[in-house]
């Protein structure tokens, strides 16, 4: 491969015609290109558009189990419509992402603030910040679950040890879902301090100089030159944890497995329970279009704003 | 089209070439500059209150990992009975000895390394060329390409996992490690990481290499692979990490009890009757010391990574 690619090459300078040449060149390096890409792309294509293509085939049949597949066009669709266990388990991941998102950003700037100013052992600090990252959502399902525990976790016991009334955790809807946020902000915190921590490294120290000379205090300084000056972070940010919260399975599964009721169900989980649980496969499919569509749109918008955000900025 | 917010945040959460060190525990490089812009927001003179707050802080992101740790040690039972203790009243391994006894734990834990090693091997030789052929070479197709590649990052699993398992099986491969291994190793993030390092490396050196004779093959494998270990660090880091933890496939993709990954593993100790939430966290504490102690050793590698590529 090297010598030919040397020989075309040396041909290529002999070569009275060059324009003939040049474009021999460049087919030759776009071959190379799509030969690098290949195993990539073959991956991609049977594992994620084949079985893209094939769900939305799924989704317009009624197959439960292995049973032999019927043609039902839009029933699937149309039953979602009117499932109410589908509308929770939307109005869910919205209620978890709206709770899990902001609370995380705020959060992580805020650690990233403290970490980058003076601060005794401050790798000691941020080293547990970083930490429950690396944790598995399975495993810090089940921790969770113990801490959790409705009668007589650790949680409870302290709340009752301080006077307070212990919270139904596992057998009510709210509290089931604010102790799934509470975990998600726990292992996520983390990765949002280290983006903002990122950024701020590259704010010029001598912009707070010049505010503090202007007579700037600690809050507008926050507000006037770092909350500005991390907006690609921000953004950053904003469309990872977006997608995160609305993906959460690992900690839903294990901690709630969408319970009590339905009150923890979210989109990935009910679209699991009906393709593997329930074995309803074609409804199953047709939930993962849906969750598929929002993901693209996300995504579009989210490419649209950018190219604005290029042209603005 | 290149210029899609993902990449664009990446590039400025900043260059991957020569390690910077960002947020990583050790203390020394960075300390100079920190320390300047750290007297930019607030001086010495608040340093008890956000040592207090810091103190708070560390505590509740720890509490959790010594939680497990004590369950672990403590007497089958004793953390749910009604006293409040934050210690256990002896420590014990009989949980360790249980967990052994009665579930294949060390077959899981072998599972778990084979299937992490095969997959962290495939995806990084597919993401490093993939991502080579993105920031370096010209060929028609190329941004498309890139966007498609992109788009397959945020597309979830759930979406699509009824017909994956149906493929899987179809391939024939369904219940056996090649079932986890083959999708998993379709993962594009390190694409972008290793796009975003090939894109730093200088044009001089490519372009001294070309004056050589030397071809785009060459050039990867004797120029722009030595240079390249930084990544390649990153890259095996992080994808064994993903493996180690990975759920929602294993689980649909692995129905043998003698094939389980220790997530699945703990799962299935958690659906017993009865569970034994003792036994569960010693597992649990079994599953997450190699991901710690390689966290601990490698820590600003991972920082570096999880900086980038923006998983989790």
């Amino acid at each position: 491969m090297t010598a030919l690619t040397a020989r075309g090459r040396g041909s290529a300078a002999l070569s009275p015609r060059p324009r003939a040449a040049r474009r021999a060149a460049r087919l030759r390096e776009s071959l190379v290109g799509w030969g690098f890409l290949a195993p990539n792309l073959a991956l991609m294509a049977i594992f994620l558009f084949l079985p893209i293509l094939w769900a939305l085939q799924l989704s317009f049949q009624d197959s439960q189990g292995f049973g032999s597949p019927e043609w039902v066009g839009l029933k699937n669709y149309a039953r979602l419509i009117g499932d109410p266990v589908f509308w929770q388990s939307f109005g869910n991941t919205i209620v978890f992402t709206i709770l899990t998102v902001p609370i995380t950003m705020v959060g992580g700037l805020g650690l990233a603030v403290l970490m980058n100013s003076v601060l005794p052992a401050r790798g000691v600090f941020r080293t547990l910040i970083v930490l429950p990252m690396v944790i598995s959502g399975v495993a810090s399902g089940m921790i969770a679950t113990i801490i959790f525990y409705q009668s007589n976790g650790i949680i409870n016991k302290v709340l009752s040890a301080v006077g307070l009334n212990p919270v139904a955790w596992q057998s009510e809807g709210w509290p089931a879902l604010i102790s799934v946020v509470i975990v998600a902000i726990w292992l996520r915190i983390g990765f949002n301090m280290i983006i903002y921590l990122a950024g701020l490294q590259g704010i010029e120290p001598e912009l707070y100089e010049a505010a503090r000379i202007d007579g700037a205090g600690r809050w507008q300084q926050l507000r006037s030159i770092t909350v500005p000056l991390v907006g690609p972070s921000t953004f950053f940010l904003l469309i990872m944890n977006v997608i995160a919260s609305f993906q959460v399975f690992d900690l839903i599964f294990v901690m709630t497995g969408g319970g009590p009721g339905n009150s923890t169900s979210v989109l990935v989980t009910y679209a699991y329970r009906n393709g593997f649980q329930i074995r309803e496969q074609g409804y199953g499919a047709a939930i993962g279009i849906v969750i598929l569509v929002i993901t693209l749109l996300f995504t579009l918008v989210q490419w649209r704003t950018s190219r604005m955000r290029d042209q603005v900025g | 089209m290149t210029r899609s917010t993902v990449t664009r945040t990446m590039t400025s959460a900043n260059n991957l070439a020569p390690a910077p060190a960002v947020a990583t525990s050790g203390d020394r490089a960075p300390r100079k500059k920190s320390r300047n812009s750290a007297a930019m927001i607030g001086g010495r003179k608040g340093i008890v209150w956000r040592s207090a707050i810091a103190v708070v802080v560390a505590v509740i992101m720890a509490f959790p990992l010594y939680w497990m740790v004590v369950v672990a040690f403590s007497p089958r039972g004793e953390v749910f009975e009604p006293t409040l203790r934050f210690w256990p009243s002896a420590w014990t391994t009989e949980n360790f000895q249980r967990v052994f006894e009665l579930y294949p734990v060390a077959t899981w834990f072998g599972n778990s390394v084979v299937i992490g090693l095969f997959v962290t091997f495939f995806t990084v030789i597919v993401n490093l060329l993939a991502g080579y052929a993105f920031a370096r070479l010209r060929f028609r197709g190329r941004n498309v390409l890139f966007l498609l590649t992109l788009a397959t990052m945020m597309i979830p699993i759930q979406a699509i996992m009824v017909a994956q398992f149906r493929l899987v099986s179809g391939l024939g491969i369904y219940g056996s490690y090649w079932g986890v291994i083959l999708p998993g190793a379709a993962a594009a993030f390190g694409i972008f990481l290793a796009r975003q390092f090939f894109i730093g490396i200088p044009d001089e050196i490519v372009e001294a290499a070309k004056i050589d004779g030397a071809g785009q093959i060459r050039i990867f494998l004797q120029v722009v692979l030595p240079l390249s270990k930084p990544l390649i660090a990153v890259l095996i880091l992080l994808t064994l990490m993903g493996s180690w933890n990975d759920f929602a496939w294993p689980l649909i993709a692995l129905s043998d009890n003698q094939l389980f990954t220790l997530p699945i593993g703990l799962l299935y100790l958690q659906n017993q009757t009865a569970p034994n939430y003792n036994a569960t966290m010693a597992l649990a504490l079994i599953s997450v010391i190699p991901v710690v102690v390689l966290f601990l050793s490698f820590q600003r590698y991972f920082v570096q990574g999880f900086a980038r590529s923006g998983i989790r």
